[in-house]
């Protein structure tokens, strides 16, 4: 079956020692065709090198009313990650698999675990269901980390982390990471953590502790105790903020501001963005875009099948009514609307399928623009 | 079987072309609350059933490695033969109809499955459910009716070659598998062409890639049950044991899934329908119809539509193939509720009258139409004659001696009604 990229290093390993060990895997898949001896070892061991890359849910820990650190222990092809990396886990709710991104709340840790700490936002499928549902013991399928919000080596003799809401996750792992170490490091850091209520706060007694013993400044801002965060202010709760080499992370209103504070000052600011929660506006109709460029657009009322067709493009058919399964092709992203009852389907880049969710052009009518990989 | 269209009551002359859409409407919104309620539990089911299967398949295999031993081999050939229908029935036809796509799991996918049968899921999806699903029982376009080897029709001409047939469709029965991978490949219309055509259809690089295809899977499959597992049970002296019990446990999942697969379309009480009867355009409720109208569900336990893959609900699956079939039982009442209110014919029987009907039927068409009717113990030695006429006599022959026979069994019929 799919042998997914994160394979190949097994199979270049396994290649290279050649002979005898290449000889008894072309045994065993001879002996289970048509599926394949990772398919059968997945049964067993779901964990182990060579297969796709997962994780099992070893524990839960409430952080909030709405947030939760799940604590992982990845599969053997885990290629470790870098403080402030986030993470794409596939995680089934209500029996389909969705993916979404997360930042890594720890450092690497002498178990190998890797945590990510989710905050349930309101109408977030995943988010609730990682926070309130998931159970230890459970599976979930990861990527390998990614992302390049990290801090330089050597780091930065001043450093100042402006965090707002669950933009505090990559830090507290780049924090954690820092302060686990045997030797301190003699970096003189600040930290503004911007929340709207002081009982959402994610971290908050640790972020404490850490400025209590003198390892941060930690700079608490609350909305509804403060105002909303005036800009003008930042230089009055940060005085050497000329000085500090700077990260951001949270919503995009603040960055955009932040950013354009840098900007006035001719100073750098590095930042990561978390995707707003997605808003699907379904429209009706739309463009479907295909991989060689082909751009075909469609009424809402025709199916894309017949819409690509009619302009020239080859598409693969069957039925035409939907129940043959013939005309399946990945939409990388967009939203398309079934025909038949309506149903909205929707691709994020980073939010489904890295491969992209599997559509039925024959029943389905672009909602909105689209891609398909084709 | 008579097509709809030529017999003397049509069972749907009762509905008009509103109760055709009302009809269509409710099924519809059948399937719409299986969709809305779709998730956690189905997807937990699919995926038990396939660590099941694995676990038996393997487990059996690992027992098969002492088959020398008799009980080893009892238990070992009855275990693989249940993982082997439970892999093709539950698992492999339904995965490939997108029962299970919306779960998202590249693993459990239409376009990623590959299953144990010698035939290939691309072609099969291509011939099961694009063309016998489209068609469904529409006499010369859907294959699946007699698979284009038996007469299945009282409309078709009777020839002699059919009085055969019923061993044709045992044959085809033990070796089913590799029926319907010459069916998938459409093997048999291209035999049935004139030379010249048929060589051009053996050429035409379409069908060399398809074959080829086949070929590879069929080498791969016979590999892996008849010289590899055979291999690994030779230190034990089980080497022909092993390799015995895979073809006995190939023999009988391709009886058993021929059996179920009769009993979906052929048994007495199930409609086929004329390709010029149906019209360009079929609505959503003409197409339910004839879905409706041309399936047979077998009656049984739970362990009884696992093992059928849920086929038992063949109606079911006719209308909405794409349903998870673990969902199939729980719909039942529901559509047979409509086939009550719109007054049609709910084709429902256990599986030994079933089977029984669909063999009974392929005995009667494999004789000239009233040949059997006709024929009681007196008369036996004068009909053995005539059935003898028949098939050694010329074409003119046979057309006037099968007149006579249905004049004389539609006389019967009618004094019959009579008394």
């Amino acid at each position: 079956m799919s042998s997914s990229s994160i394979s190949a290093p097994f199979l270049v390993r396994s290649a290279q020692r050649g002979g005898l060990r290449s000889r008894l895997r072309a045994l065993a898949d001879a002996a289970v065709t048509p599926l394949t001896l990772d398919d059968v070892l997945d049964s067993f061991h779901p964990l182990r090198s060579g297969t796709d890359l997962r994780g099992r849910i070893v524990a839960v820990q409430p952080e909030t009313a709405d947030a939760a650190t799940i604590v992982i222990k990845p599969g053997r092809d885990w290629f470790g990650h870098a403080p402030g990396q986030y993470l794409q886990v596939g995680v089934d709710v209500d029996g389909v698999r969705l993916w979404r991104c997360y930042s890594l709340t720890h450092g690497p840790r002498p178990d190998g675990h890797i945590s990510i700490t989710v905050k349930a936002i309101p109408d977030g499928v995943v988010s609730h269901h990682l926070v309130h549902r998931v159970r230890p013991g459970q599976m979930i399928h990861l990527q390998q980390a990614a992302g390049d919000f990290v801090l330089p080596m050597p780091i930065p003799q001043q450093l100042l982390m402006v965090t707002a809401g669950s933009g505090i996750t990559p830090v507290i792992g780049m924090l954690r990471n820092l302060f686990s170490k045997a030797q301190a490091p003699a970096t003189d850091i600040t930290l503004l953590h911007v929340n709207q209520a002081e009982p959402d706060s994610i971290f908050k007694d640790e972020l404490r502790a850490l400025g209590e013993a003198g390892k941060i400044r930690l700079v608490e801002h609350f909305d509804v105790r403060d105002g909303l965060l005036d800009l003008a202010r930042l230089e009055h709760l940060v005085p050497d903020i000329g000085t500090r080499t700077a990260y951001a992370c949270g919503p995009s209103g603040l960055l955009d501001a932040l950013e354009g504070w840098y900007d006035e000052r001719g100073l750098a600011l590095s930042t990561e963005r978390f995707r707003a929660p997605t808003l699907t506006d379904a429209g009706e109709g739309g463009s479907v875009t295909f991989a060689g460029g082909t751009v075909v657009e469609a009424d809402g009322a025709t199916p894309i099948l017949d819409a690509a067709e009619a302009a020239g493009v080859l598409m693969p058919s069957g039925c035409r009514m939907g129940i043959c399964m013939g005309c399946v092709l990945p939409m990388k992203e967009g939203a398309v609307r079934d025909l038949r009852n309506g149903e909205i389907t929707v691709a994020v880049p980073g939010e489904t399928d890295p491969g992209g969710v599997k559509i039925q052009t024959c029943i389905n009518a672009p909602a909105g623009a689209c891609h398909l990989d084709h | 079987m008579t097509t709809i269209t030529r017999k003397q009551q049509n069972p749907t002359a009762h509905l008009t072309p509103e109760d055709i859409e009302a009809l269509g409407a409710e099924l519809d919104a059948i399937r719409q609350e299986v969709l809305d309620s779709r998730g956690e539990r189905d997807s937990a089911y699919i995926r038990k059933v396939v660590d099941v299967q694995r676990k038996l398949e393997l487990g059996s295999r690992a027992v098969l490695l002492f088959s020398a031993l008799p009980p080893a081999w009892l238990v070992g050939t009855a275990g693989l033969s249940v993982a082997k229908i439970l892999e093709n029935m539950e698992i492999g036809h339904n995965v490939m109809h997108g029962q299970w796509d919306w779960m998202r799991d590249p693993k459990i996918h239409s376009t990623t499955w590959e299953w144990d049968n010698a035939s290939p899921s691309e072609g099969w999806k291509h011939s099961h459910n694009q063309i016998h699903h489209t068609y469904t029982n529409i006499v010369g376009k859907d294959n699946d009716l007699g698979y284009g080897i038996m007469r299945v029709d009282e409309d078709q001409r009777w020839h002699p070659r059919y009085l055969v047939q019923p061993m044709w469709n045992f044959i085809n029965a033990c070796i089913f598998e590799y029926g319907i991978a010459a069916y998938d490949l459409d093997l048999g219309r291209n035999l049935r062409k004139p030379k010249g055509d048929r060589a051009a259809g053996m050429k035409d690089p379409e069908f060399q890639r398809r074959a080829k295809q086949t070929l590879a899977k069929i080498r791969k499959q016979a590999t892996k049950d008849y010289v590899v597992h055979p291999l690994l049970s030779a230190p034990t002296g089980s080497l022909l044991p092993t390799m015995a019990a895979n073809a006995v446990a190939n023999v009988v999942r391709n009886l058993w899934s021929h059996s179920v697969i009769m009993c979906g379309h052929f048994p007495e009480g199930v409609e086929t329908f004329e390709l010029a009867s149906i019209p360009e355009k079929e609505t959503r409720g003409e197409w339910y119809l004839r879905q409706m109208l041309g399936s047979a569900n077998i009656s049984g336990s739970k362990a009884m539509h696992l093992m059928t893959g849920n086929l038992s609900h063949q109606i079911e699956h006719h209308l909405f193939p794409d349903l998870p079939s673990n969902r199939y039982a729980e719909v039942a009442p529901k559509v047979q509720a409509v086939f009550e209110k719109y007054d049609l014919n709910y084709c429902s029987r256990p599986l030994v009258p079933q089977v029984y009907s669909a063999w009974h039927k392929v005995f009667r068409l494999s004789l000239p139409n009233g040949w059997m009717e006709t024929t009681n113990k007196r008369n036996l030695p004068s009909q053995l004659k005539l059935l003898y006429k028949l098939a050694t006599g010329d074409r003119k022959t046979r057309r006037v001696l099968t007149r006579a026979l249905e004049m004389k069994a539609k006389a019967q019929r009618e004094y019959a009604a009579a008394a």
